[in-house]
């Protein structure tokens, strides 16, 4: 009974036509020594005209693979089809010739990728990259073409498109580059557009922006689409049906209507429920007691560029800002790449030196002390860092990973040892895990062990560093309940930094949303949520994918306070 | 399982096992060259201009008699002794400056790297036998020249490795967990650069060679130690009437070579995580 399910144009009268696209039992797969044999283990959906089918799973699920055998992609011979056809219009793709297949790609069949950055050549103007594909698939004269351009250029939203066609790629927004990429797959006016995760590399206002454009493209030209992704927000924003594949298999497939509001499948359900969401009945933080940790109008500029005769660019990173935070608080700092949030975190763990401004600590200002003064402080205030693949010495041991603080400030190693068993325990890994190395662990585990690694100074505030933005969401979820549950446990002060609004909202007392290297509001979750004063502040709330679903009452969260 | 790896990785590369047997063989002969051939190589064997495969000398002798063969394989010695040191050496100048650049940056950087160009400007050949011609040859004195002269390159590589490992989120982590700084190059920074720099030395090892036998043969090298790069500057008067003198030499720097750089070679291929990835 939501209000979701009145935006749908019904299905059913597509489903009436012959299926675009019919995928039959289809089984690709993976080389031996793989951690399964089959990448995609007998797949049948089918795709009609006017179309959005959205492919949700999380990474290793096999949705781009699927894609990426109907593009020809696969990275053969390691990776081939093993089984099953595709049907495009009736006829096996797999099946035709070569050049036929050729055909169909690019010009039939067009696809978007997830990186906007590295899709497009550097070297090659943008309208000559969209020209390529009209050269290569019709017959327009030189002069028809250049003009064709523009006006796909214009079609997607992109302003002086004329002038733009001229540009090189480095002179475009990700999100501009995204909207070439569009350009570039709508050019021959393709029946089926395949879509692979186009917007997660993006910004969430910028994201709104392309997912707005991708749905009016779609309803315009009746194009039948597919549509992947790992976030059941953007499905609930753009999707007619929705197929959901775990581990190579399709667990669950029907109307998008059906799967978001009564999904049937457990899997499915575990999903959906790990969509961070905003809790409506958290009470807010009962401040107590003096500030921890006050951050008084820091200023970082960053010179970017110059040499010896040339003046260096200045970038602002942070402009006085000023942030309070209070024992056992949880502040979400909130911003877009970019925004200076990230400098902020780094200057309070002492990782950047601010040009000006105070950040006291218990009323000591850490930007005041020398090297050997700040050492103290260095255990109060620890960090969990972004990218769980990168944050841990590959060449070192889990335990060691987890003790070397300790010992770095005199603790005795075998003491210190035994004390990283108990935390890696307490993180939810098992005893063994101190011998191996961080390579033999996913990215949730080797997230869990960051955490350990920080509490092991037994610190008074941790910072966290978009500590779950790199994981899948099932994952994600399960991490954002560990920090919730361990600053609850150790009554630690927390600062969240994301870029998603969702993640902040299910975790964090208080919100900062930064812009452009201020902090353009701050308040309680609840005031943030339900009464933004910024217009910044409303715009994001606004970008927030499927925010007009309503998460099915069984697979809420419980509110955090409420027990 | 990480060693296993590696040497699956190492022995993929048929040229880099046959260059490892090269080099072995070479070592041993150089091990066991008093075994092989008592007594001083200086001192004469035979009667001189014997050709190859003639009774006293296998390799042929000298115009002073003295055995060819007996020269290679104590000369063995020589080459591969100043080749390692020179090349330990070279690393220890190079990788500390490096690290030091890299790590710290800024105003440290600048000055080591200006320090590093003022070397690489002059020509390596040249400056190594100025200073050998200074410090009268000796083998001490040669290997302190090649380290000299080779060590830029090595800081260059160095200094761009920690660059990059030193905005690695582990060694950020290293930082808030308060360890010193000498304990983050150490141990967290240095493992982590060190495949790209072995590959480098090892190739370093077989240019210091060259380099020795190009002092020797113009007569640079130390007068006490049997070298390649001396036989052949002393054959190479005689080289019409005695090809042998020169070229048995000549074979041996060429082989010893190019087994260091075989092996150099399979060694990048076995450390180098890319190459190694695409393998399976």
């Amino acid at each position: 009974m939501s209000q979701f399910d009145l935006m749908r144009t019904p299905v059913e009268t597509a489903a009436m036509n012959t299926p675009l696209l019919d995928v039959r039992g289809l089984s690709i797969a993976l080389p031996p020594g793989a951690d399964r044999p089959l990448a995609v283990d007998d797949l049948t959906f089918t795709l009609n005209p006017d179309e959005i089918l959205c492919v949700v799973g999380e990474s290793g699920s096999g949705k781009s693979m699927t894609a990426h055998a109907m593009m020809g992609l696969l990275p053969a011979p390691h990776v081939r089809v093993a089984g099953g056809s595709l049907l495009f219009k009736g006829k096996d793709v797999l099946a035709m010739p070569e050049a036929e297949q050729r055909s169909l790609r690019g010009g039939r069949i067009a696809m978007v990728f997830q990186e906007p950055m590295t899709a497009l050549n550097p070297l090659m103007r943008v309208g000559r990259q969209i020209g390529e594909s009209l050269r290569e698939h019709t017959a327009l004269p030189a002069p028809a073409r250049r003009a064709r351009v523009v006006e796909l250029l214009a079609q997607v939203g992109l302003p002086n498109p004329a002038e733009l066609a001229e540009a090189y790629p480095f002179r475009l927004s990700g999100g501009q580059r995204q909207r070439v990429m569009i350009a570039m797959a709508l050019a021959c006016q393709p029946d089926i557009l395949i879509a692979d995760e186009p917007t997660t590399a993006l910004d969430v206002t910028t994201q709104k922006q392309i997912l707005d454009l991708i749905r009016s493209i779609q309803a315009e030209r009746h194009m039948g689409m597919m549509f992947i992704t790992h976030d059941f927000g953007v499905v609930a924003e753009i999707a007619h049906r929705v197929a959901v594949m775990r581990h190579g298999k399709l667990v669950e497939y029907g109307a998008a209507s059906d799967v978001l509001n009564r999904p049937q499948h457990p899997y499915t359900r575990q999903l959906i429920a790990s969509v961070p969401h905003y809790i409506e009945h958290r009470d807010d933080h009962a401040k107590t007691g003096a500030p921890l940790l006050v951050a008084d109008k820091v200023r970082k500029i960053f010179h970017v560029g110059g040499g010896l005769f040339k003046k260096s660019k200045e970038v602002i990173a942070g402009d006085d800002l000023s942030l309070t935070i209070h024992p056992g608080e949880t502040v979400g700092l909130v911003g877009e790449s970019g925004s200076g949030k990230s400098t902020l975190g780094r200057s309070i763990v002492g990782l950047i030196k601010p040009d000006s401004g105070r950040i006291l600590f218990e009323g000591t200002d850490l930007l005041a002390l020398d090297r050997k003064g700040f050492r103290p402080y260095r255990r109060a205030v620890q960090m969990v860092f972004q990218d769980p693949y990168a944050s841990l010495n590959p060449r070192h041991r889990v335990g060691d990973i987890v003790a070397q603080g300790p010992v770095a400030f005199g603790e005795d190693r075998t003491r210190a040892l035994t004390r990283a068993r108990e935390l890696l325990a307490m993180v939810g890994l098992d005893g063994s895990a101190a011998d191996r190395f961080p390579h033999e662990f996913s990215g949730g585990q080797r997230q869990r062990i960051g955490i350990a690694r920080a509490l092991a100074m037994e610190p008074k505030l941790l910072v966290a560093d978009e500590p779950v933005s790199a994981l899948d969401v099932s994952v994600q979820g399960q991490v954002l309940e560990l920090l919730d549950d361990i600053r609850r446990r150790l009554n630690l002060a927390m600062l969240f930094i994301t870029h998603d609004l969702r993640v902040a909202a299910q975790v964090c007392d208080t919100i900062a949303v930064m812009r452009r290297g201020r902090i353009v509001e701050m308040g309680t979750a609840r005031e943030v949520f339900t009464h933004p004063r910024d217009a910044y502040t409303r715009s994001l709330l606004d970008a927030i994918p499927g925010k007009s679903w309503h998460i099915p009452d069984d697979l809420q969260k419980i509110p955090a306070g409420a027990h | 399982m990480i060693k296993s790896d590696f040497w699956r990785a190492f022995v993929r590369n048929k040229g880099a096992v046959l260059g490892l047997v090269i080099l072995i063989a070479i070592v041993v002969l150089a091990a066991f060259a008093s075994v092989f051939f008592p007594g001083d190589p200086w001192e004469m064997a035979t009667a001189p201009f014997q050709p190859p495969l003639s009774e006293d000398a296998l390799l042929g002798s000298d115009m002073l008699g003295r055995d060819i063969a007996s020269g290679i394989a104590h000369g063995a010695r020589v080459s591969l002794l100043i080749g390692l040191t020179s090349t330990a050496a070279a690393l220890a100048i190079g990788v500390t400056l490096g690290a030091l650049a890299g790590f710290h940056g800024g105003k440290v950087d600048d000055a080591i790297m200006r320090f590093t160009e003022l070397f690489q400007t002059i020509p390596n050949f040249v400056l190594a036998v100025v200073l050998v011609a200074i410090f009268t040859p000796s083998l001490t004195t040669i290997v302190a020249a090649i380290a000299i002269v080779s060590w830029p390159p090595l800081a260059r590589l160095a200094r761009a490795e920690f660059l990059s490992l030193r905005s690695r989120e582990f060694v950020q982590a290293a930082i808030t967990t308060g360890q010193s700084n000498t304990t983050i190059i150490l141990r967290q920074i240095l493992p982590n650069s060190l495949s790209p720099i072995i590959v480098s030395a090892s190739l370093m090892v077989a240019t210091a060679i060259l380099l020795e036998s190009s002092l020797s043969f113009l007569g640079l090298g130390d007068p006490n130690a049997m070298s390649w790069g001396y036989m052949i500057g002393a054959a190479r008067t005689v080289i019409r009437q005695a090809w042998w003198m020169s070229v048995f030499p000549g074979l041996a720097i060429v082989l010893t070579v190019l087994a260091l750089n075989l092996v150099g070679e399979g060694l990048n291929d076995a450390l180098n995580p890319k190459l190694a990835r695409s393998r399976g």
